[in-house]
């Protein structure tokens, strides 16, 4: 796509940096987990040098995750507050997966699908922070009783198996949506694109039609 | 066989079978707490045979020492001063790995091989293999895995494995002054723990039973105890131990239904952009945008 000067621009460098920062840890942390989650997966442990070096990286990887997490959260979340016509959008989800969004409230920057998912992943990365820092063998398994401990790894393994499948939602959906990653990796939307997909913010950063 | 002299029926994190041909006599050691003394001789043996020495610890008042089971302490005497209905007692167990024969510490393993089970039922870490994640410390029903702050892997009672593959008998069977420890096949253990037991309430301690709980399918390391109806009094050996609801959840069914739910989700949005097509934007904004731009 040909780049226009009449392009919108919706994310700031910083933005985009602090979004694939987090986007590539998460890939490392996936990898290196999905290793220890079912023996299927535990060859994932050759891509980062072995079992124990998957073991000894893996937490260090959730550090790095959770400190640019926290920074996209605080740049974000403020866009991300449901309003009534989120819900009434998630309301007629199914017809938008069916290529049909004649119907859909108005979305603004995000529409309520893009919210909710951002808020699942929230509450993910807090659950996986916390149980995280529980089964941390080496430094703070011990201080931790056994029966913490366990539940920590069940809800670690499952919050873990949440996520991944709501990231591969998300990169589905920027795929599906024809112009969205380039907003990912240049920052600037199409205003045809803007209108289409999100009218409210297209009008609140155009000044038209209001 | 090929680089082993004992078989191995079960290993960690594998989900295909082990070679399983050979026929093997299960094994057990039974320890008589009515017998024991207390002496150590078998905490000296093990580290003397398995070549581990622990660092020189504190008194902390009690006999007990170490005080707790550690990567170089395999074994460790618990001493209990106990009131009972025949007054105080004073009941001493040998604590170490129960080599369960449904091992929660394997369950829980995420390494291959980290964790074996062998066909006599010696349930026996592969340090080489280990990983240092502590899982199995998770699933032990029992407390004894123990992970090295030198080596990062994980450590417990390995019942002399490599003795008993040459028709040995554990260390600390052999040193047993009082013959409180035997060692043989589990069945011939059932019946020599069933005498000692019709020889103890005879004694008056009604009570009296073996220790080979079926929570975890029995355990390979058995106690014949004087109340065998309150274990707890052993320094707390759990009275109806069983792999943890949570250990259950966390490694068993849960696992390849989440894979197949996240491969079902990436298989299914491929399929929805092959069955919907791309969202893109439609015609007539495009060509209203196209328009202005030619202007």
């Amino acid at each position: 796509m040909k780049r226009d000067p009449k392009d919108l621009v919706r994310y700031s460098a910083a933005e985009r940096f602090n979004h694939w920062v987090v986007a590539m840890i998460f890939i490392l942390l996936a990898l290196s987990g999905l290793a220890f989650f079912h023996p299927l997966f535990f060859p994932l442990t050759q891509l980062f040098g072995g079992g124990t070096w998957a073991r000894i990286l893996h937490p260090f990887f959730g550090v790095v995750m959770a400190v640019s997490f926290v920074a996209m959260l605080f740049r974000f979340w403020w866009l991300n507050l449901m309003t009534p016509s989120d819900w009434a959008w998630l309301r007629r989800v199914r017809e938008m997966l069916n290529g049909d969004d004649h119907n859909m409230p108005e979305a603004g920057k995000y529409n309520g699908g893009q919210k909710l998912l951002f808020w699942l992943l929230v509450g993910c990365m807090a659950l996986l922070f916390v149980s995280g820092i529980v089964i941390w063998r080496v430094y703070f398994s011990a201080t931790f009783p056994v029966v913490v401990v366990r539940l920590a790894a069940v809800v670690h393994a499952a919050s873990a198996a949440v996520m991944i499948a709501l990231v591969i939602v998300h990169a589905y959906a920027a795929i599906w949506t024809k112009g969205t990653i380039r907003a990912m990796l240049y920052g600037t939307v199409s205003r045809a694109w803007a209108k289409q997909h999100h009218p409210r913010w297209f009008k609140e950063v155009t000044g038209e039609g209001k | 066989m090929a680089l082993q002299s004992l078989d191995i029926q079960r290993r960690s994190a594998t989900t295909t079978p082990s070679p399983s041909q050979r026929e093997t006599v299960e094994v057990a050691k039974l320890i008589d707490v009515s017998k024991c003394i207390g002496c150590k001789a078998c905490q000296v043996a093990c580290m003397e045979w398995n070549d581990t020495r622990d660092a020189i610890g504190v008194n902390t008042g009690v006999y007990d020492n170490p005080t707790d089971l550690t990567e170089n302490s395999w074994t460790v005497m618990r001493y209990a001063e106990v009131e009972t209905d025949r007054g105080l007692e004073w009941l001493i167990r040998k604590d170490g790995c129960m080599h369960c024969a449904d091992p929660g510490c394997l369950k829980a393993c995420p390494a291959p091989g980290a964790i074996v089970q062998y066909s006599n039922g010696i349930v026996d870490f592969q340090e080489e293999n280990c990983i240092g994640c502590g899982y199995c410390i998770a699933g032990c029903p029992f407390n004894v895995p123990r992970l090295s702050k030198k080596d990062s892997k994980v450590y417990k009672c390995t019942l002399c494995s490599d003795r008993v593959a040459v028709g040995l008998e554990p260390a600390c069977v052999k040193t047993c002054p009082t013959g409180a420890i035997v060692f043989g096949s589990k069945e011939d253990m059932i019946q020599h723990a069933e005498e000692r037991i019709v020889d103890l309430q005879a004694r008056g301690y009604v009570n009296a039973g073996l220790y080979d709980p079926a929570g975890v399918g029995g355990t390979h390391v058995m106690y014949v105890l004087q109340h065998a109806d309150k274990p707890g009094l052993y320094s707390g050996l759990p009275n109806d131990p069983s792999i943890s609801p949570l250990v259950s959840l966390w490694k068993g069914v849960s696992k390849p239904l989440a894979s197949l739910a996240i491969g079902l989700v990436a298989i299914g949005s491929f399929f929805h952009y092959v069955t919907k097509g791309p969202n893109e934007v439609s015609k007539d904004i495009e060509k209203e945008f196209e328009k202005e731009f030619e202007e």
